[in-house]
């Protein structure tokens, strides 16, 4: 068996169900898994955080009514515009989510689609108690208590709702973080995955989409 | 507004009259006249506007009721209509022939408390609960608290203590309460 087979026999293990999909769609989706970041070298990596801290695209999708502090950050009074922060409208240009405060099972389904579509590497950022442990939907039964089941959060920013000052202050976090090499969500997502997919599919019940999807 | 009710009144021979103010005023009419009530309200009574479609539970009786709320733009006056339908197999006639949009308010109260609007458009598709496979989420036996509990991984809380018996065994570790 020689280096190719093996790496055949590889992937063809780790290839993904894609249960959800109908016979003809599934050759429009990919099923391979999603893999690991391997960094360069100490100093390549060291400067390429650097980067990424000073240019933190947001995705523009506000899954909840935290949602609605992004706009003042965005205007003259709070001005994301001077940390490098920006929006964006598809996930394939942004890096950073922020999950605005509740969310219902209807949307984490949408949510799961956009942060698997999203560039590596990539930041989650858990906005309001609610997608700490439910917060004043603690006892729906429709909202999710705990976001960390489904998505891997980098930072929290507690409050109902914080106000832009401490998104601020959370993204500022965010980017030490970054700087320092402590977030390591999108590996961690990808060596937890199948811990991930069982719990996004006890949840959302009409799985009809690909299991993993860039 | 009296001389629609007592068209009504003598129409339907409606009993039960609740009225919360000269124009507002809410009756209970039996399942089969309301189609029939909807549509004269609508075309020789000025009702011309349909506010909402909404239900409640009721447990103790066996009953769900469900409230029409329409609305006349000439004279600023709502009237409710109000229905009781068994609960075990709750089971409506549809109106979306009078209005086209009801339908929506049709789909979600079939996904809510699970009330059958037989002919009613787009009926079977999800309206905001996809893929739901417990009894429907706003009857009264549906227990929210248990089924989040079972489902949505609950974060455990803080540990917490009550303050006496916190400071009683932090000053006194050797007292024993006397019984």
């Amino acid at each position: 068996m020689n280096n190719k087979d093996q790496i055949n026999e590889i992937t063809k293990e780790m290839k993904l169900a894609n249960d959800g999909l109908k016979e003809n769609e599934k050759a429009y989706f990919c099923d391979a898994r999603p893999q690991t970041y391997k960094p360069l070298g100490k100093y390549v990596e060291k400067f390429l955080n650097w980067a990424r801290a000073n240019s933190l695209w947001i995705l523009g999708y506000g899954t909840g009514c935290g949602a609605i502090e992004l706009r003042p950050l965005m205007t003259s009074r709070f001005d994301m515009y001077r940390w490098g922060l920006a929006g964006r409208p598809t996930p394939r240009q942004a890096g950073v989510f922020v999950i605005g405060g509740y969310m219902s099972v209807k949307t984490l389904k949408r949510v799961i689609r956009s942060y698997e579509q999203m560039q590596g590497p990539k930041f989650v950022i858990g906005l309001g108690s609610c997608t700490i442990n439910g917060g004043m939907y603690w006892d729906s039964y429709n909202t999710i208590n705990r976001l960390d089941h489904y998505l891997p959060v980098d930072i929290y920013i507690a409050g109902c709702m914080p106000r832009p000052e401490a998104l601020i202050a959370g993204f500022n976090k965010l980017k030490e973080m970054i700087k320092a090499g402590e977030t390591d969500g999108q590996n961690e997502y990808a060596k937890n995955f199948d811990w991930y997919k069982a719990n996004q599919k006890k949840i959302v019940k009409d799985w009809n989409m690909p299991d993993y999807n860039w | 507004m009296q001389e629609i009710i007592k068209v009504l009144v003598e129409k339907y021979g409606i009993k039960p009259i609740h009225s919360r103010s000269e124009s507002k005023v809410f009756i209970t009419i039996e399942k089969e006249h309301l189609p029939d009530a909807l549509s004269w309200l609508r075309d020789f009574a000025g009702f011309t506007h349909l506010a909402f479609i909404t239900a409640v539970d009721y447990p103790e009786i066996e009953k769900i009721q469900i409230t029409y709320l329409v609305h006349n733009h000439t004279i600023h006056s709502d009237l409710g209509l109000r229905v009781l339908l068994d609960r075990q197999n709750p089971e409506m006639i549809s109106v979306h022939k009078l209005w086209y949009a009801v339908a929506t308010y049709q789909r979600e109260l079939r996904e809510m408390f699970g009330i059958n609007f037989p002919g009613s458009p787009r009926l079977e598709e999800n309206f905001a609960l996809e893929g739901w496979d417990d009894i429907p989420p706003m009857r009264r036996d549906f227990d929210t608290k248990e089924y989040s509990d079972k489902t949505y991984f609950p974060r455990p809380g803080r540990k917490t203590y009550d303050p006496r018996e916190y400071m009683k065994q932090k000053l006194y570790p050797d007292h024993k309460e006397e019984k």
